[in-house]
């Protein structure tokens, strides 16, 4: 069903005037033919409003510095907000030969009154000292929770002096919860860190194999990275280092070495990649590895930017195999999917991401939106210089870097990157919106009231979102898909992924169980008779 | 799994934790006050707070758990989080409509020192409606904390004694619970036909039927009526001290409801107090139904008594639960060698050091634990089984040891909130838990000569 501005009035009515001048600005109803189309994002949520979105601590710890393995991550701070982000998220990894592998560690400061009242300074030092003592680990980071900016306890210094005493790195990120307007405050937080105090430790000065490439932006969700890893290993790259789902801080110490830089989720990781660029001259080329559409266009984007033919046929045998190989699967849960409507409501970049592998089956996104993204994500970078830096955006440090002394090589000329930008997203994000189809819903923070009112306008086939709303459609008979942690299934990135995917997704519409919603009694009258003449 | 965990036992002096077997009280301030009918809880801090709570709440039922927030800014943090408050308690009543809106703190909060009572004084809140508070600073106790606040503050708010002399009926304060188990707790008293109240009351809220409608409010709850009525009741009976007492402490106080502090109905011993003290309050004979149950109970027990008799066993959860299944394991005649909670509390460690005496038994016991230690402790003193919640099981593979899952939170498994634990009919089902999981790993160990029909 179609959805026009006056049925989004409609729905918003229901808000009081100042919530409802605010989240208008919040929705879209796609329209090509306009120039352009704004959408508000990353701006606060109002309170009260029931939103999907978390904290810079756990855009921070949770999402960019947590799945990095090994090093032992402290929360500094009262034990919830270490204790939610331990082992939630299902970011696996390998354990290395050398057993450094702390993702089964949850390590809190346990902050209590008295450590509030006269701070935690002294405590989180005895605690990187007992994790040194125990762990050993290659480096240590110390993220920060609320309680920890408001009392003042100076973190950064008690990692400097940590660092000094043990000889390995402490780092510490400022990143309490009040921090930005959501997780997207401590993805920047934690790419600075990442960009300042990782990137270019290690002494590689040049590239190890050709096509080394670093992948940014991939955590790895039920096994997405390994999926990338066997295709790109099969093609020939050699893959550095990963940003960070199953990567080491061993790894990203030599990221500076990469002739090229895959960012997959851009808006937890553009600062790196845009950083990596100024300080070691490589640049960046936009991917995506959901869909088998848009992993072949991504395959094939980087074998340009290489321009070797050699790996261009790789390239395309390696394509040409896995397709003959999945197409036969795909063939017969598309027979189910075809025709079928989607709303996809993810994080950052899943939102669009995944459009790309529900249209792999038939499947059309109705709408889509992110929970924390920023202009740039649906309007594409060429926004950036025009969106407006709000008090919230001002408190993220801007980190500013210059070329690196010791390991700056430009990885292309320039010549040759203003080329390649006319024929790939070289160091450059087109955004979700101009994907989007006529008349389709794009939304920006979508609220609990909203996802009521708007599967009830759409009735879309699948919900498409995360845990907090997974159970809402589900009462209403509507198949939900959790796309941040993927159901406890994966990995639905590349080939081999989007056949478990499709598996999963037909699963969902075709579960007898659905069937059963309504009793038999409610169908039935209670006494049954003939009339007699 | 686990391989940076020493034999050796390290002494950590910090006061941080390695693997916490605890979490911040606003989660458990959210559940209890999800048990009240139509109720959207509000989490006063981060929204990171809010969110990280909802999902492990949703994780473990696998249902919708709404709450709002108050979406703190670094502006907010800094200015108090009034202003915030009060939008929320506007936006929250226009736009999703409870009967109630039950705020709790957030370490954010509790830090900067907002006064909710003041914020609340000058807020809109519409005819009708109510608003309750709780504080609840993460950095003092634990998720079982935050429960117990929450609910006392359903006392401060709403119980009246509107009545000279108590009425016929009881309060039940459930603790800490599964639905699952409020429902089995509500079955046996009903079964008494002894009027009641249970407060909180998750049941028909956390997991509510498929019926092809959402409904952001459903059934289950305590009602606004129910919760006033509770200062008429003749006795509170408090079901696991650590998640009850302080609300029925609050409620003698408030309306001379005297109080009766009972352990979680874990097992035999436990339920026949639990059902004595209904009896002799309301002078009621226990129906056979019940009796039959009990029965049928130690029938079991006895019959199988060989599969887990002497076995050695570790016990982590939280306080209350952990307390009541140390008392059902050793009338089972197994052997509780660690215990552990992560809630702070020294009556914890009395409590199941005493239990242990009486059965002449000397084990690990500690309160504010971790799992790093209760890690350690097994390597030290190796057990037939683990008993505790989803975290066990990185222990249990690292030490190949097979884990019973009970308790908060379970991730990794599903149905168990829907089913008692309490109870006689809970007690079995824990039996078969516990035999099962011995079973199958004597079973999968067993040579091909060794491997028997009947067991």
């Amino acid at each position: 069903m179609a959805i026009n501005e006056k049925d989004i009035d409609a729905i918003l009515e229901t808000y009081p005037a100042k919530v409802k001048r605010n989240r208008k600005k919040h929705i879209i109803v796609r329209d090509s033919s306009l120039a352009h189309q704004e959408i508000e994002a990353n701006t606060r949520t109002i309170p009260g409003v029931i939103t999907n979105r978390g904290c810079a601590y756990a855009g921070c710890k949770g999402v960019v510095l947590g799945p990095i393995k090994d090093i032992v991550h402290i929360t500094h701070g009262p034990v919830g907000c270490g204790y939610y982000s331990w082992l939630t998220r299902r970011n696996k990894a390998k354990t290395p030969p050398d057993g450094k592998n702390y993702l089964a560690y949850c390590v809190t400061t346990d902050m209590q009154e008295k450590d509030i009242v006269f701070g935690g300074e002294k405590k989180l030092a005895q605690v990187i000292d007992e994790v040194v003592e125990i762990f050993k680990p290659n480096a240590i980071t110390v993220s920060a929770t609320c309680p920890v900016g408001l009392i003042g306890d100076d973190i950064g210094a008690v990692a400097k002096a940590a660092q000094e005493k043990h000889g390995i790195p402490v780092m510490a990120f400022s990143c309490e919860g009040y921090r930005g307007v959501s997780q997207s405050a401590g993805h920047h937080i934690a790419n600075n860190g990442v960009l300042e105090w990782m990137v270019g430790r290690g002494e590689m000065t040049e590239a190890p194999a050709k096509y080394s490439i670093n992948i940014l932006g991939e955590y790895n969700i039920g096994g997405d990275a390994w999926e990338i890893h066997r295709i790109l290993e099969d093609i020939g790259y050699h893959i550095i280092s990963v940003a960070s789902g199953d990567g080491a801080y061993q790894d990203l110490k030599n990221a500076h070495v990469a002739d090229l830089n895959l960012v997959q989720c851009h808006r937890s990781i553009n600062y790196i990649a845009e950083m990596l660029e100024i300080k070691y001259g490589t640049p960046w080329l936009k991917v995506n590895f959901i869909g088998i559409e848009a992993t072949c266009r991504s395959l094939r984007d980087m074998a340009l930017y290489f321009g070797d033919k050699e790996l261009i046929d790789k390239t395309e045998e390696v394509i040409a195999r896995e397709l003959a190989r999945i197409e036969p699967l795909m063939e017969q849960y598309r027979k189910i999917c075809q025709g079928k409507t989607a709303f996809c409501f993810v994080g950052g970049s899943r939102g669009h991401h995944y459009q790309k592998l529900f249209a792999d089956l038939g499947i059309e996104t109705v709408l889509a939106g992110y929970e924390f993204a920023h202009r740039d994500d649906y309007e594409g970078r060429q926004v950036i210089p025009h969106i407006k830096v709000d008090a919230d955006s001002k408190n993220i440090p801007e980190l500013h870097v210059e070329p690196d002394p010791k390991f700056f090589k430009l990885k292309i000329s320039p010549e040759k990157a203003e080329e390649l930008k006319k024929k790939i997203p070289l160091s450059y994000y087109a955004g979700m919106n101009i994907e989007m189809k006529d008349g389709h819903i794009i939304i920006d923070d979508m609220n609990h009231f909203e996802t009521e009112e708007f599967i009830r306008i759409l009735k879309p086939d699948i919900f498409a979102s995360g845990i907090k709303d997974k159970y809402i459609p589900h009462k209403m008979g509507i198949p939900s898909k959790q796309l941040h942690n993927y159901d406890y299934s994966g990995p639905y990135a590349g080939f081999n992924g989007a056949v478990k995917f499709a598996q999963d997704v037909t699963a969902m519409f075709t579960t007898p169980a659905w069937n059963f919603i309504t009793p038999p009694w409610k169908s039935k009258p209670l006494l049954e008779g003939q009339y007699q003449k | 799994m686990l391989d940076f965990t020493p034999k050796e036992i390290i002494e950590r002096t910090s006061g941080g934790l390695i693997n916490p077997a605890k979490t911040c009280q606003p989660i458990g301030a959210m559940y209890a006050a999800l048990g009240i009918h139509k109720c959207l809880p509000h989490s006063h801090g981060s929204q990171g707070c809010c969110a990280y709570h909802r999902s492990h709440l949703t994780r473990h039922f696998r249902d919708p758990i709404l709450a709002s927030t108050s979406s703190f800014t670094e502006g907010a943090s800094v200015f108090g989080g009034g202003a915030n408050l009060k939008t929320a308690i506007k936006n929250v009543f226009a736009i999703y409509n409870p009967d109630v809106m039950a705020i709790h703190t957030t370490c954010l909060t509790e830090t900067i020192g907002d006064d909710i009572p003041a914020f609340l004084g000058q807020a809109e809140i519409p005819e009708g409606k109510i608003v309750i508070h709780a504080n609840t600073p993460s950095y003092v106790g634990s998720h079982i904390t935050g429960f117990s606040n929450m609910t006392r503050g359903m006392v401060n708010y709403l119980s009246e004694a509107a009545t000279e002399t108590k009425k016929e009926q009881v309060n039940i304060i459930p603790g800490f619970v599964n639905p699952g188990d409020m429902r089995e707790i509500k079955r046996l008293v009903r079964a008494m036909g002894i009027n009641f109240i249970m407060f909180p009351d998750t049941s028909g809220v956390v997991d509510s039927p498929m019926t092809g409608k959402f409904e952001m409010f459903p059934q289950g709850g305590t009602t606004v009526k129910e919760l006033k009525d509770t200062g008429n009741s003749k006795l509170t009976i408090v079901l696991g001290s650590f998640a009850s007492t302080d609300a029925a402490i609050a409620l003698e106080r408030k309306c001379k409801v005297p109080a009766k502090t009972l352990k979680t109905p874990i097992g035999v011993k436990a339920t026949d107090e639990f059902l004595m003290t209904l009896r002799n309050t309301f002078v009621t004979e226990i129906p056979y139904e019940l009796e039959e149950e009990r029965g049928q109970l130690v029938d079991i027990m006895v019959d199988t008594h060989h599969q887990f008799h002497g076995k050695k066993v570790a016990i982590f959860g939280d306080p209350d639960i952990v307390i009541a299944l140390t008392e059902f394991v050793l009338s089972l005649g197994m052997v509780p060698v660690h215990v552990l909670t992560g809630t702070p509390g020294s009556t914890f460690e009395k409590e199941v050091k005493a239990m242990l005496l009486e059965s002449g038994l000397k084990g690990n016991v500690k309160a504010a634990g971790d799992l790093f230690q209760f890690h350690q402790w097994i390597k030290n003193e190796p057990v037939d089984l683990i008993i505790g919640n989803t975290y066990g099981k990185y222990i249990a593979r690292a030490e190949d040891i097979p884990l019973v899952r009970v308790g908060f939170p379970i991730l990794d498994r599903s149905v168990h909130s829907y089913m008692p634990i309490v109870g006689y009919k809970g007690a079995m089902r824990l039996v078969e838990m516990i035999s099962n999981a011995l079973l199958e790993r004597q079973d999968r160990d067993a040579a091909d000569e060794d491997f028997e029909l009947v067991m």
